[in-house]
């Protein structure tokens, strides 16, 4: 299988990251490197094989569904690029 | 006076018990020896005076007679651990700035036991490397050299390895997804370990590939790595895969009686074209441990071969979910907007500006292999693949092996640079036999064994049973006293 110029963007669209058309060539021949390495796993007979969800036999722990944490507004946004009376601040998304 | 940096933990904790010496005094040691070494790159954000303040403490509580483990031993922190207050950053641009305001729960249980810690090192953004050469603050050096080139500690816990293997404290915290505790450690001469998946808790660990990440110490010898993962590791309600078994006593585990235990020796990690120095290494190491008492036989891991592609399938694709966070919202970086720039271009800003080239490819990847067509083909059959990985451990494990013996890496340290024009593949291949230890969720431990014609050092790893980490360390500790590799680096630096 072979990457194209229009995968890759679509790919890079995909990732929320931004892509200049003039690289666009170059990171299709990356990605061609790496899937034809990947190719491999071809070879192995796979049949009746369940794919792993936990490498480590175990089951995931349950909790009581209860509030335990909260009331922390100001350290949660003390990192944020922009904070706006107690909210996190993005460009306008409707219109 | 000083040279306290160059001890080891065992014998600093032995020294500072006895009261023959302060742990603050040890501390100035190793904050001079860190702010004499700029050019290793090692350390990225230092905290000497939270250093020398912790050292008083630990100082104090050594006078009152019950110090825990680890009280008062200056160690460095890789820059993925979140420490709060204190810049973690991942080495990527898109968390500048960013200060936590929590404590991961290694840091925590390490602080717990008395550590004193020197600061934030190096390493590879995002872990995503094998050189210590994809990070922000520029290379970590290898404090190791031949001929006068700069060669790479390896990664991605590169800052680590390079600060343990220089004395710029008496040990360090690394990561290990695929191999970035243990391939630096055999680049620089020094042990390190991955423990079991779930034997320490990722909580407050910047997240790469959940499902193969673990934290481990990288130390001067293997009864320091003992000592330092008992204080690291346990469960944690605040990571769900964290076990509820109990940690035992890891350095009462090394008695040096390896009598009757059975060693693996894999033919399929015998790789064509493989250097005859690291041949005869691993056959030394052999018959060291026949010696010993073991008993040495050839097994088969008939699957090795396809490790390295189905890592490269499910380190991506659990990359590119993890790392959707930064968008420049919440934390991290975020791309400085033109007028009538809308939500969508903010995000691709933020993360093509904030993100290094080798990040954003995996994050690609991983969104490829995880995309509506190929999910099947790649994602799932790498996953199936796992399965398969991991019986072929527990097929030898069944016929009594009780530990695995394999080079750490296919070669020495590389100079830096060299990776530059090679394509990513290449890069991969430095991890060749580390990475089937991380998707069989296994205790890895390298080991230094030796040096090669270069003087440069090479690893030994050791592959254990699932939570048999204390047997594990005890047939790294008596392979450690056979070799007897006592050997440092020359500075230069």
């Amino acid at each position: 299988m072979s990457i194209d110029r229009a995968t890759a963007a679509r790919v890079a669209k995909l990732a929320r990251i931004k892509v200049d058309e003039s690289s666009l060539d170059i990171l299709a021949d990356e990605f061609n490197q790496i899937l034809g390495f990947i190719e491999q796993l071809n070879e192995v007979d796979v049949e009746g094989v369940e794919p792993m969800t936990s490498v480590s036999p175990q089951k995931l722990k349950r909790r009581v569904d209860q509030v335990c944490d909260g009331d922390q507004q100001e350290r949660v946004l003390s990192n944020a690029p922009d904070a706006r009376e107690g909210f996190f601040a993005v460009p306008k998304v409707v219109e | 006076m000083g040279g306290y940096n160059t001890w080891t933990i065992a014998q600093a904790r032995d020294k500072l018990k006895a009261r023959e010496i302060t742990s603050e005094e040890i501390t100035l040691s190793c904050i001079s020896a860190i702010d004499d070494a700029d050019a290793l790159g090692a350390f990225v954000h230092k905290t000497p005076d939270k250093a020398v303040d912790q050292a008083r403490s630990a100082d104090l509580l050594l006078k009152q007679g019950d110090a825990p483990s680890l009280c008062g031993i200056p160690l460095g922190i890789k820059d993925l651990f979140a420490c709060e207050g204190i810049p973690t950053q991942a080495a990527s641009k898109i968390l500048n700035g960013f200060k936590p305001e929590y404590e991961s729960t290694v840091t925590q249980n390490l602080r717990n036991a008395g550590a004193v810690t020197l600061g934030k090192v190096n390493m590879d953004e995002f872990a995503m490397g094998s050189s210590n050469e994809t990070s922000i603050y520029g290379n970590a050096v290898n404090p190791w050299k031949f001929s006068d080139k700069a060669l790479t500690p390896g990664g991605s816990s590169g800052g680590s390895a390079s600060a343990v293997a220089a004395d710029l404290c008496l040990a360090a915290i690394g990561t290990d997804t695929g191999g970035s505790i243990r391939q630096p450690a055999a680049f620089t001469g020094i042990v390190g370990i991955k423990p079991t998946y779930g034997r320490c808790s990722r909580w407050g660990i910047v997240a790469f590939a959940s499902s193969l990440d673990q934290a481990g110490p990288m130390c001067k010898s293997v009864r320091d790595t003992a000592i330092m993962l008992e204080a690291m590791c346990g469960f944690d309600q605040k990571d769900s895969t964290s076990s509820e078994r109990s940690v035992p006593n890891f350095e009462a585990m090394l008695t040096g009686n390896i009598k009757n235990k059975k060693i693996g020796i894999p033919r399929e990690y015998r790789l064509d074209g493989m250097s005859p120095q690291i041949e005869s290494l691993w056959k030394d190491g052999a018959d060291m441990l026949r010696y010993a008492g073991a008993e040495v036989v050839d097994i088969s891991l008939p699957h090795t071969k396809y490790a390295l592609p189905a890592y490269y399938v499910i380190a991506p694709a659990e990359a590119s979910s993890n790392l959707a966070r930064y968008d420049g919202v919440r934390f991290g970086r975020r791309a400085k907007l033109n007028a009538g720039e809308s939500i969508t271009e903010m995000y691709e800003r933020s993360r093509s500006e904030g993100f290094g080239n080798e990040v954003q490819r995996r994050v690609m990847i991983g969104t490829y292999v995880l995309s509506a067509g190929f999910y099947d083909a790649y994602y799932n059959r790498a996953r199936k693949v796992r399965s398969l990985i991991k019986k072929d451990f527990e097929d030898v494990f069944a016929a009594g092996i009780d530990a695995v013996l394999t080079p750490t890496t296919p070669s020495a340290a590389f100079e830096l640079g060299k990776l530059e024009t090679a394509d990513p593949v290449e890069m991969y291949l430095n991890d060749v036999f580390t990475v089937t230890v991380n998707l069989a969720g296994l205790p890895g431990i390298s080991v230094p064994a030796g040096l090669n014609s270069e003087g440069l050092p090479l690893g030994l790893q050791l592959i254990g049973r699932p939570w048999e980490e204390g047997d594990l360390m005890n047939i790294a500790h008596t392979l450690e006293s056979a070799t007897g590799f006592v050997e440092k680096p020359v500075k230069w630096w």
